[in-house]
């Protein structure tokens, strides 16, 4: 069920390309051993949740995908092109081609806990920085989807605000809308409504779930367990490093397999 | 539109009667006197003879003022960013430099440099037929160069702390997003770091302004050289002297406002 990547790449007609492909993939912070050889994989228009307790690694492998974190070993593949990795002389790797790792990171749009909008730009600046200084689109042109896209996440008339006086809910929201500005082939959240006050945390997952409906591809870590089962189509739940059970919602959280999984979820409720 | 002007107009004259309390106006009388007295009981005589030769010693301390402060702060951020984030072999000896200038007297490195180095020069041949040395046999490129390391010292460590005060995060989205380490760079971390420490540099500036007269004991003919000059020939002391304060405190009241105009350009406080 799980790891179908090398079948779909040669080419099954009716099943959809694979927007992020990982193997096998072990991270190591010194002796602490993170990521035991995951592997997992998100077809296009296929919203992939990440669960587990804390610890368990889950917010690493988000990390791993677009090398914020260098995987000490693995193999990841992002829209089919494999990530080159190189050793760093230490037991670990980072990415051979910077060149490479730049451009893959270009395109995909990332979703932070601590939402880390830059704070000396105003919401409209931050959202056509990228698109403008590192994808090259022209300045008007990245205004005016910039607009858009700001509207579209209910932040219109807050364009020229700096960060400082936006509230949580209203800053990560303006950095999804930051994320989609560079047409992301796939979108990464990571606990994106944990740092949010509970009454703030609404309007967020509203917006992450338009997105979803929409059919982006997305790969999303969190603690929402509700809302992870309605907007998923596949979760994937995380065990001391190892992938401990994954399967589509239903059977995740109305049928879970392992006793892991089992404790943990009565533990959420 | 026009009751809006009026009540502008209003709080203006307001806040004007608000000023004019009785204490201030009794200061600022105070003040007048004391101007007026200056004027009429000091001697001004020795002015207009050394007018042009103050104009130029003016013109002189602010140009050293201009041209080490932009030295000294191109320095300063290759200084502060090694040892924010440079490999250890790059970051001890900028953290080496920092102390040592900034553990040292100015006037003892600006020695070191004009008498130490300036005399070891001509002993060497190629250098007295390097293109360089009709520079190396003036004054002016120890100075210049005593004050540029020592703003880069002193900002150096100041950048050091704003650098490493940028958040991680913001750096991290930016890497996140693709961005080019010298893309970051520009156009994250040196903005945050520079808006964080502008009140700082204000005060560097002031400070360099007033580190400025020691040139004048290597020769260089400044503001203050200016004014002792005028002691050594009139045998007048107190009427240079008051007024080179008077001058040194227009320069600085100059460098403040326009780093507060600057400041007020800059996006409101960082979260």
């Amino acid at each position: 069920m799980s790891n179908a990547g090398e079948e779909s790449l040669s080419g099954a007609a009716d099943v959809a390309a694979e927007a992020i492909h990982v193997e096998n993939l072990h991270k190591k912070f010194g002796q602490l051993h993170v990521l035991k050889g995951v592997s997992m994989s998100a077809r296009d228009g296929e919203v992939v949740a990440i669960i587990g307790g804390s610890g368990s690694g889950k917010s690493t492998l988000l990390r791993c995908i677009n090398c914020l974190e260098n995987p000490t070993s693995g193999l990841i593949r992002v829209n089919g092109e494999e990530i080159r990795l190189k050793p760093d002389g230490h037991g670990g790797s980072v990415p051979a081609d910077r060149r490479q790792i730049e451009r893959i990171r270009s395109r995909l749009g990332m979703v932070f806990q601590s939402f880390n909008l830059w704070s000396h730009m105003t919401l409209l600046e931050n959202v056509i920085e990228v698109p403008v200084h590192v994808l090259g689109i022209k300045r008007d042109e990245a205004v005016a989807n910039a607009e858009k896209l700001l509207e579209r996440v209910g932040l219109a008339e807050k364009r020229d605000v700096y960060p400082a006086f936006l509230s949580g809910g209203q800053q990560q929201r303006g950095a999804i809308a930051r994320a989609l500005a560079v047409q992301p082939r796939v979108m990464l959240f990571d606990e994106p409504t944990s740092a949010l006050d509970p009454e703030l945390v609404g309007e967020v997952l509203k917006v992450i779930a338009d997105l979803a409906r929409e059919g982006r591809t997305m790969v999303l870590v969190t603690h929402e367990m509700k809302f992870a089962r309605q907007v998923a189509s596949h979760v994937i739940y995380l065990y001391n490093g190892l992938v401990e059970e994954e399967g589509p919602p239903e059977q995740i959280f109305g049928d879970p397999k392992s006793e892991k999984l089992k404790q943990f979820i009565r533990n959420i409720h | 539109m026009t009751t809006q002007t009026a009540n502008g107009l209003v709080d203006t004259a307001a806040r004007a009667s608000l000023w004019l309390q009785p204490h201030r106006i009794v200061l600022i009388a105070v003040g007048l006197g004391l101007v007026a007295s200056a004027a009429v009981f000091m001697r001004w005589d020795w002015i207009p003879a050394y007018y042009d030769l103050a104009l130029q010693g003016i013109w002189r301390t602010i140009w050293i003022l201009v041209v080490t402060g932009i030295l000294g702060f191109a320095l300063a951020v290759p200084l502060g960013l090694v040892q924010t984030t440079g490999p250890r072999w790059l970051a001890w000896p900028a953290n080496a430099f920092c102390t040592v200038i900034r553990g040292t007297p100015l006037l003892l490195q600006l020695w070191l440099l004009y008498y130490g180095l300036g005399s070891l020069f001509p002993q060497f041949p190629w250098v007295r037929d390097s293109f360089l040395w009709p520079y190396l046999r003036q004054a002016w490129p120890y100075a210049v160069l005593a004050l540029t390391l020592s703003v880069g010292g002193y900002v150096g460590e100041v950048m050091r702390g704003a650098f490493a005060g940028v958040p991680r995060g913001q750096l991290e989205a930016a890497r996140a997003y693709g961005m080019h380490r010298r893309t970051v760079f520009r156009r994250i971390w040196l903005p945050q770091a520079i808006y964080s420490v502008l009140p700082t540099l204000t005060g560097e500036v002031v400070l360099l302004l007033k580190a400025t007269p020691l040139v004048a004991t290597i020769t260089v003919v400044d503001i203050y050289a200016v004014a002792s000059r005028v002691r050594q020939d009139t045998f007048i002391v107190y009427e240079p002297l008051l007024l080179l304060a008077l001058i040194y405190l227009c320069i600085t009241g100059i460098i403040v406002f326009a780093f507060r105009k600057l400041e007020a350009r800059i996006p409101a406080r960082l979260g």
